[in-house]
């Protein structure tokens, strides 16, 4: 939709596509047609925390992971972490806690093979000003059919691991207060580990490719959508990265730390969100930053930025080159988030391989129980960023209040800062074409938003571009995955 | 033996003993007749109608009518069939049932008919009522959404435990599964080993803290539609 506001053209960009859920973007240009201001806004609400209240807490971890179908198992296992504390078995079982890693590390998996293959590839490898008629899945199938079957079965095989560890592929119930329902059978390992080289090597490609097209095209992403930023996210007791458990770590753009090691059930000593008037999400911020500098940022590149070392060794190779190209700083390029991701996703199979080889897998000793407890905070490194999962229990089991703080959420300020930079820099005083504005959607995606999540909200994608010139008339407008007003 | 008595089912000679009802008789020659409130064991009810048969040409409840002599049987006949679909899509408005999250799920009489009968979503509008939680019990919970009023809490409680922990009050739409005290569940005598906390067919009335122990794959209607142990001929 476009409109005039006190004299400047409004944009909009709605919905953004190519990420989960609905969101849209809104670029204000003035009679020069010079952007004034740019903004992500998230027009769902879904309203999660109100209404699992009164319900009883084992029940949370399998509720609240309906928050999401393309991340389930994050929300499952943060509000099961935070069940271990509400029934005293944080301290899990070694089958527990392995069983629930390899669900998480199958759910890295796919979902990074999801985002790459299906949402930001055709970005890549078309250009952001393609024909949009083949700058999406479908013209890759056509093109690149061997990448576009490698997207398929990379996904399909996280989604393999993801039902042998928590009972279905989508939503399932395997992580409990305390622990987990089951372990992993021979057969189910066999079946496993039957393509688990095959995976390794198509990941490998995924991480070339990814590599490659950041050193390649070093120059025209350096400034694309970026800017300095702080990093946060939670590392292992040695530094190493850690997606499952960790403490709080949070650098500056420099790499300076601004706090390390720190209990995650005391984030709100550290973590503050700001709510602003045109959006459902939410604004975090470094508390004793305060808001205007206190943003960061969640996800692959700061989970890379700020660990010490990866724990797997071709990952752990795949680091220390991305870290040499900006000499061991922590790297504030938006648009190596798909570099980082692509890192993840070989270090999630190399973790799965390694998991699959542990014996513990078939141990049965499986959920542990001590004192109950009121209260507790549950996060996790989910494939967008740092999820907070925080609840209080009362004396009747049922949920008296909750707070989600999804990776969404916490990318909100740069998701703005990068969607306003694109615009600034390529939209101002152009002729703005359906190309140039997927410039502003592509920085988006290198986030890999999810913005059910963020708001918990859930819907479809539908979207629509508006241009409106300084008078307010419409000069074009572009429809995708629906139909335009006057169609319907 | 001479004290049998010859019925037909769907065209089939049934041998029953002369206490039997329809759906006893029925089921031991393992003929399935769906049911929600019949539970064995307990005094039959009648009041889900899911097991309304043709006696004769009339419809009759199976699970508490007596088998008599040369009675003719209709069961698995497409009108019945409808008619029993629409009283399961009906019990799903009706109430607060969201089979996704519900740890019941898998183990659920109403969601194991509904996969019986084909029912991908429910064809009536949602009533979406307003019901309650009584989380007030140690170790059981009562959850109305999902209540469907069949009362195998209630005669369990009464017939078997002996407590009247349940019973049921208002009328109509406004019915409702009732505790027999003042207030919540925890002032009531009932017990966690209660048969009243096994009856129930949903997940209305739950033991706390067991949730999803029962992994997925492994729950009782995972695998075979429910009923399929009676046409395998293996319930008593």
């Amino acid at each position: 939709m476009v409109s005039m506001k006190n004299g400047l053209k409004r944009i909009a960009i709605e919905p953004v596509t190519r990420v989960e859920g609905h969101g849209k973007v809104t670029i204000l240009l003035d009679e020069k047609n010079e952007v004034q201001q740019a903004r992500l806004h998230i027009v769902e609400f879904r309203g999660f925390e109100r209404f699992i209240q009164g319900r009883p807490f084992w029940e949370v971890p399998v509720l609240v992971q309906r928050l999401c179908g393309i991340c389930p198992v994050s929300h499952h296992l943060a509000a099961a972490k935070a069940m271990d504390i509400i029934v005293g078995g944080e301290n899990l079982t070694p089958t527990a806690e392995k069983m629930r890693r390899l669900m998480h590390y199958g759910q890295f998996f796919q979902s990074h093979a999801l985002h790459f293959f299906h949402l930001c590839s055709p970005d890549l490898l078309f250009g952001f000003d393609a024909d949009v008629a083949i700058r999406n899945v479908i013209g890759v199938a056509a093109k690149f059919p061997d990448l576009a079957v490698q997207g398929v079965m990379m996904r399909k095989y996280g989604q393999e691991v993801i039902l042998r560890t928590a009972g279905k592929k989508i939503h399932g119930t395997g992580a409990i207060p305390g622990g987990i329902n089951k372990n992993l059978s021979n057969e189910e390992r066999d079946f496993l580990l039957k393509d688990i080289d095959q995976m390794v090597k198509w990941s490998r490609g995924a991480l070339k490719i990814a590599k490659d097209y950041t050193v390649e095209n070093l120059d025209k992403v350096k400034d694309f959508g970026s800017f300095e930023s702080n990093h946060f996210g939670f590392v292992r007791s040695d530094g190493a990265m850690d997606l499952y458990h960790g403490g709080l770590r949070a650098v500056t753009a420099t790499g300076e730390t601004i706090f390390d090691h720190v209990d995650y059930r005391e984030y709100l000593d550290y973590i503050v969100e700001e709510v602003k008037p045109w959006s459902y999400m939410k604004f975090p911020f470094i508390k004793s930053i305060g808001p205007e500098n206190g943003w960061y940022r969640v996800g692959p590149l700061p989970r890379v930025n700020i660990c010490d070392f990866i724990d797997t060794p071709e990952a752990e190779e795949a680091r220390k080159e991305f870290m040499a190209v900006t000499d061991g700083k922590p790297n504030n390029i938006t648009m190596a988030y798909h570099w980082t991701r692509m890192i993840e996703l070989l270090h999630a199979i190399e973790k799965i391989k390694e998991l699959l080889h542990d014996p513990d897998l078939q141990g049965n000793d499986l959920v542990v129980t001590g004192e109950r407890r009121g209260e507790a905070v549950g996060l996790i490194e989910a494939p967008r960023g740092t999820l907070f999962h925080h609840y209080k229990v009362d004396e009747n089991d049922q949920v008296t209040m909750a707070n989600l703080i999804v990776s969404t959420t916490n990318n909100n300020e740069p998701m703005n800062r990068a969607v306003s930079k694109v615009a600034r820099d390529h939209l101002s005083g152009v002729e703005i074409t359906e190309g140039l504005l997927n410039h502003v959607e592509v920085a988006i995606r290198a986030y890999d938003p999810c913005l059910s999540c963020a708001t918990h909200a859930m819907g479809q994608m539908p979207l629509i571009i508006e241009l409106v010139d300084h008078s307010g008339n419409v000069i074009n407008r572009k429809a995708k995955g629906c139909k335009l007003p006057e169609e319907q | 033996m001479s004290d049998m008595i010859q019925i037909t089912i769907d065209g089939r000679e049934i041998e029953a003993q002369p206490s039997q009802t329809i759906l006893e008789a029925a089921q031991n020659k393992g003929v399935y007749i769906p049911r929600l409130c019949y539970m064995k064991g307990l005094i039959p009810h009648g009041s889900c109608r899911i097991c309304t048969v043709m006696v004769n040409g009339r419809p009759q409840s199976a699970c508490t009518t007596p088998v008599a002599p040369g009675q003719v049987v209709e069961n698995n006949t497409d009108k019945l069939m409808a008619l029993r679909k629409n009283i399961i899509e009906m019990l799903f408005v009706e109430g607060n049932h969201y089979c996704m999250y519900c740890e019941k799920s898998g183990n659920c009489e109403l969601q194991a008919l509904a996969y019986r009968f084909g029912i991908a979503a429910p064809k009536y509008p949602y009533l979406f009522p307003q019901r309650d939680v009584d989380a007030s019990h140690r170790d059981v919970l009562i959850d109305r959404n999902r209540c469907i009023l069949c009362g195998r809490c209630v005669r369990s409680s009464r017939d078997v435990d002996g407590k009247h922990v349940f019973e049921f009050v208002g009328r109509g739409p406004e019915k409702r599964v009732a505790i027999n005290a003042e207030a919540k569940l925890s002032d009531t005598n009932l017990e966690v080993r209660d048969a009243a906390v096994e009856a129930c067919p949903v997940g209305a009335i739950l033991k706390k803290r067991v949730g999803y122990a029962v992994p997925v794959g492994q729950r009782m209607y995972d695998h075979e539609p429910i009923g399929s142990d009676v046409e395998a001929g293996a319930a008593k």
